[in-house]
């Protein structure tokens, strides 16, 4: 049994290409089901996210999957030329590799970012809804799933936020042990402090108050966060209520200074205060900072932070590409130790087929038995060959070698001629 | 007997200390509970040990500074389990665990003093203050531990750098919880350990305050805690100046314990307790 992975991710492929093919498995059941009708596809998955489109199959016959993942890709507008360009092709030892790192998000576009793993968990709940797995794929799924939380772990790959947004969070959370409960407010607007409240709230940031120049914007804003809406001359009086706040306009002046941020303190019993200035140039005196309960945070310091955090994640990510090679190689010997079960079964369908034809003909030769003389006839055929078959067969599930099971296995198929048509194609060639 | 209950208690306490550095380097969850798990059975044979000592001396065995600091040890690793169930921060045991297993080894490595004991240490009384101070120093030692982490992480957050400890400490508002509870707690148990010292010495002495270096510093270090508490609840101090001044109100405290011992002379010196022969 083979396994072959193809497909094409963001480093490969244009978006536009991916979203070609991400279209096609919306609709998984024709995918399945039109996969599923050729012979070759054994057991299969396949799995779609923003950054990759990838099908795996365990099968006989690894270049007849190949063909028809290709065809099935190109069946969809999709012009074979730029196919070609980005599509890869993993084979056994590498698709499982390949595989193993995808899902522990070595292979992402953010390195550690935990979102692959439940996508590719999805994606295989899929494929068991639609009975196209067997037990070689159950067995790598699984094994891939524990892979990937072992990296997760053992290794700080998800430990360090990378992004600027997620950054605040993490600071927020050193700062106020947990978000729950707690006030943001937001201090005009812009995509990276949206994302940032989106997070902030997403960790349970509990009430919202989005402060804006023109009060329209603000209650637009307001509603889509769930909050209320102030006007930006409010802003000082919101320093009472507020745990977070996240400013992000373009105005040229500061737009609160340290008296005032030290005269609420006193007024809010001294609960600790972060403030994230998002905006260029600044909204917030950097003196702020130097209160005591107050924490301020401007995009440069986020960006150093995020700057070494990718550090961090580099050197985690060798750890992890260890880990992963290490696992590959245990998954690759265990099917290596399957692949010996059809030569077992062919022994013994040989050695029944040899015993059984010369039952037949001793039988004719002495005539008329008793029943149980036949039976004892056919005991003892049985335990002979059983017994002469005994060693080779432990032989061939103890002793192959993992990095070339077909060695082993050639020389007994061989020595039993168990494929008579090899042979004769053989002696032809001389 | 006695003493190897208190070989076994080092045994314990070093093991946790081992634990609870592993689980500060490492941060897996199972090590520092295995690292409580260890300590509860050290404090199993240390109470154990103590109750055997008392049963055998007739009274509480704090005649010695060694005697004492096993009863502190005692102490400080019962507070600190209490802290360890109630608040989710873990990382203070690998501060206390290493303290108690060095305060328990003092016992053993200090001299044991022989003579006749002081008849002052052999009341009820008396073993009622010695409980309820050192009680209150072992609370005011973890908010004085859990200051100093503070300060640490409140110097990384500030200072925006990030290193080793950053990512091993608790946040700030867990670290404020801690100093608040243990004040709560200690600043009480102080305040009863110095009332009942006070009233056993007018009862013995025919006074309630005698001008000891020991008295005198306590009641600074008990001075220093109400006006922390006092700010605490009715201003809303926090953070920082709350863990300086539990930093502080501690250094205060180690002098009283530790300096009126063996730098002052007065009533409460272990010298004043063992009378030669």
């Amino acid at each position: 049994m083979n396994l072959v992975l193809v497909g094409l991710n963001h480093k490969t492929a244009s978006v536009d290409l991916r979203e070609k093919l991400a279209g096609l498995l919306t609709d998984l059941d024709a995918a399945y089901q039109h996969l599923r009708k050729q012979p070759a596809m054994a057991e299969l998955v396949l799995y779609a996210t923003c950054n990759r489109v990838e099908s795996l199959c365990a099968t006989e016959e690894p270049d007849a999957a190949i063909a028809h993942f290709r065809a099935f890709f190109v069946g969809h507008k999709v012009p074979p030329g730029d196919l070609e360009a980005s599509l890869y092709i993993h084979r056994d030892r590498d698709a499982v590799q390949h595989l193993f790192r995808v899902a522990a998000s070595l292979d992402s576009l953010v390195v550690g970012e935990p979102q692959i793993l439940g996508q590719i968990k999805e994606a295989y709940r899929q494929a068991t809804r639609h009975q196209a797995t067997g037990p070689i794929l159950n067995r790598l799924l699984h094994k891939t799933f524990s892979v990937a939380k072992r990296v997760r772990r053992e290794t700080g790959i998800g430990d360090h936020a990378v992004s600027i947004s997620y950054a605040a969070v993490t600071l927020g959370r050193k700062i106020f042990g947990s978000l729950a409960g707690k006030t943001a407010v937001l201090v005009g607007a812009g995509e990276m402090a949206e994302l940032a409240l989106e997070h902030l709230k997403s960790d349970g940031v509990g009430r919202i108050i989005v402060a804006n120049r023109t009060l329209e914007r603000g209650l637009q804003l307001a509603q889509r966060f769930g909050g209320e809406a102030v006007s930006l001359e409010e802003l000082a009086d919101q320093l009472l209520p507020a745990d977070i706040i996240i400013s992000s306009t373009g105005s040229p002046q500061y737009l609160l200074t340290r008296e005032q941020v030290k005269g609420a303190m006193r007024r809010r019993k001294h609960r600790p205060l972060f403030f994230i200035d998002i905006a260029v140039p600044r909204d917030l005196d950097p003196a702020i900072n130097d209160l005591d309960n107050v924490y301020l945070y401007n995009i440069d310091d986020l960006k150093e932070v995020v700057e070494t955090n990718w550090q961090r994640r580099q050197q985690e990510a060798v750890k992890a590409e260890r880990l992963v090679a290490a696992e590959t190689l245990k998954f690759q010997e265990w099917l290596a130790t399957l692949q010996v079960f059809p030569t077992i079964i062919a022994l013994k369908e040989k050695a029944d087929r040899i015993c059984e034809a010369e039952l037949e003909r001793t039988m004719k030769q002495l005539g008329p038995l008793t029943e149980e003389q036949r039976q004892a006839l056919e005991v003892l055929t049985q335990s002979i060959t059983q017994k002469l078959l005994h060693d080779p067969i432990i032989f061939l599930k103890g002793y192959h070698h993992p990095q070339r099971p077909t060695r082993e296995l050639d020389t007994v198929r061989r020595l039993f001629n168990l494929d008579p048509d090899r042979d004769a194609e053989l002696t032809e060639e001389d | 007997m006695g003493n190897a209950l208190i070989y076994l208690t080092l045994i314990a306490y070093f093991g946790a200390t081992a634990l609870w550095l592993a689980f500060f380097l490492a941060q897996r969850e199972n090590l520092c509970r295995a690292g409580a798990w260890l300590l509860a059975i050290g404090l199993v044979f240390h109470t154990i040990a103590l109750i055997a000592r008392t049963w055998a001396a007739g009274y509480l065995p704090v005649a010695t500074f060694g005697q004492s600091l096993l009863v502190s040890a005692w102490a400080l690793v019962a507070a600190f389990l209490i802290l360890y169930w109630l608040l989710p921060i873990k990382v203070l045991g690998a501060l206390s665990a290493p303290l108690a297993a060095l305060m328990v080894s003092g016992d053993l490595l200090l001299p044991q003093g022989h003579g006749v004991v002081s008849p002052l240490l052999q009341s009820l009384w008396l073993t009622v203050h010695i409980i309820l101070a050192l009680l209150g120093n072992a609370a005011l030692t973890l908010a004085c531990l859990g200051g100093i982490f503070y300060l640490i992480q409140e110097r990384q957050l500030k200072a925006k750098r990030f290193g080793f400890f950053y990512r091993r400490l608790p946040s700030l508002e867990q670290l404020d919880a801690l100093n608040y509870w243990c004040l709560t707690i200690g600043f009480p148990l102080l305040t009863a350990g110095i009332i009942t010292g006070s009233l056993y010495a007018q009862h013995v002495m025919g006074r309630f305050w005698h001008w000891d270096p020991k008295e005198i510093l306590t009641v600074l270090a008990w001075l220093i805690y109400a006006v922390l508490l006092h700010e605490r609840l009715a201003v809303g101090w926090r953070g920082r100046r709350a863990a300086i001044l539990a930093i502080c109100g501690f250094l205060v405290l180690l002098v009283a314990f530790v300096g009126s011992n063996l730098w002052f002379t007065g009533y409460h010196s272990f010298a004043s307790f063992l009378k030669k022969p």
